[in-house]
């Protein structure tokens, strides 16, 4: 259980604290700047924070002491010559950055980040320098990357195997699923029984748009997709997916943001939309839809949350959870939190700018 | 030596910025020796490959400058250079 929180906004960082009462602020940083990501690293007790200036380029920002002073580090640089997927006629630039990751608990120095237009980079040095990782990056099948809502594509989802640091999980928006089982030496892609409808072939082996990808953490060969297409989940690594999405006319389906159980392989939450084309709640009524049987069935979680009026959605990385407390920020600049697994809801402010990133400290 | 000075904004990140005059024969010459001075500088004007920030604009004198992709907008003795933001965002 973590009672801190950090809220990523288009207007800063915000660090929330319930120590003795409900969650409040208790301080906030990078004050009118956008703030894309932060998370704190357990490892090294850092948090990390990517911003993206609007003028002076995607930078990243760490804290040694939770928080009281900031240090910018070197963001991640695409080499003299790189080009964009899927055409290579447009010189690569670290033009966002999407997420930060930390490697695994037996490599502390390993950090791994993931940028627009689609490079990953990892980190040796625990941050001080970043290296584009060419094998993913010059993977035969760059060719079906391309930009979806975004101009170029985006390395939006990092997963480190916690059994063996050297197995990662990589989503790619538009792109698909990579696994590497050796550190990222090699990469395969894994987006069977995954479909693109926006595709010519939409079962085509590459090109596929997965939002967020999450590992259960009771069993990381269970791997959770909130996809452009729909839900899917895989019980073996992503060798093999399967569409999840609720059949029964709930509105889990099109969406963002995701959250899996700690404990149990088979419980999950998603935030969900109409579609790709009415990117608005469904019936305008804002809902968390959750899963307690691997994806059999679906629970519409609506206490405490607007029912009508409501254009709020719920960015990919804006939904996270710890014990039995969810939280989310929207859109809309409003702020959600749960204490009892998504059955009910509060509302701790209506007054954030859009909310990109939440994540329990 | 050229006439250097900076938007204002840019000094929230580098306090210390200030009005400075470099010898320098082209506007990339500029950048990289401002970006000595005050370490990481460059990075907020130039992206990795070399190239202008779409929403940061450089004053050659007058006029703005001519080659964004490589910064090779030739200056002189008594060329002021004026490295400012433009006008976007909400």
């Amino acid at each position: 259980m973590h009672n801190k929180l950090l809220v990523g906004t288009r207007k800063g960082l915000l660090i929330m604290n319930r120590d003795g009462g409900d969650w409040a602020v208790e301080s906030a940083h990078f004050e009118a700047i956008p703030v894309v990501y932060a998370f704190r690293d357990p490892r090294a007790d850092t948090i990390w924070v990517s911003l993206d200036h609007g003028h002076w380029g995607g930078k990243l920002h760490r804290s040694r002491d939770l928080g009281a002073s900031w240090e910018e580090v070197e963001a991640p640089k695409y080499y003299e010559g790189a080009a964009c997927p899927p055409d290579f006629s447009i010189p690569a630039k670290t033009n966002y950055i999407w997420l930060v990751e930390p490697g695994g608990v037996d490599e502390p120095d390993r950090l791994y980040v993931g940028t627009d237009p689609g490079g990953l980079f990892v980190s040796d040095d625990g941050g001080d320098s970043f290296q584009l990782v060419d094998t993913l990056w010059h993977h035969p099948s760059n060719t079906h990357w391309f930009g979806a809502g975004r101009d170029h594509p985006g390395t939006v989802a990092i997963q480190v195997d916690p059994r063996d640091s050297r197995r990662l999980t990589i989503g790619i928006s538009v792109g698909g699923v990579y696994v590497s089982m050796d550190g990222g030496e090699s990469w395969e892609a894994r987006n069977r029984g995954l479909y693109a409808d926006y595709l010519p072939d939409p079962l085509h082996e590459h090109g596929h748009d997965p939002h967020i990808i999450l590992a259960s953490p009771s069993n990381p060969d269970v791997l959770w997709q909130q996809n452009h297409c729909g839900i899917f989940r895989s019980e073996n690594g992503g060798l093999q997916w399967r569409d999840i999405s609720d059949r029964n006319g709930g509105p889990a389906g099109f969406g963002f943001a995701l959250a899996v159980d700690d404990e149990d392989e088979r419980v999950a939450w998603v935030a969900p939309a109409v579609s790709a084309e009415y990117r608005v709640p469904v019936d305008r009524a804002l809902v968390i839809s959750r899963t307690e049987d691997g994806g059999e069935t679906w629970q519409d979680l609506r206490n405490g949350l607007p029912q009508a009026n409501c254009y709020d959605l719920v960015f990919r990385h804006a939904l996270d959870k710890t014990g039995d407390t969810l939280a989310f920020g929207t859109t809309a600049g409003n702020f959600y939190v749960s204490d009892d697994r998504g059955d009910n809801w509060r509302c701790l402010t209506n007054n954030l700018a859009v909310v990109y990133s939440v994540r329990f400290m | 030596m050229a006439q250097v000075k900076f938007t204002p904004n840019l000094k929230r990140f580098f306090p210390d910025l200030q009005e400075c005059e470099i010898d320098a024969s082209t506007v990339a010459e500029i950048v990289a020796a401002v970006d000595q001075r005050w370490r990481g500088l460059g990075d907020y004007i130039i992206d990795e490959q070399g190239a202008l920030r779409k929403h940061v604009n450089i004053f050659v004198g007058d006029e703005l400058l001519r080659d964004k992709q490589t910064l090779s907008d030739r200056v002189s003795a008594d060329t002021k250079i004026f490295i400012v933001q433009a006008l976007s965002g909400g």
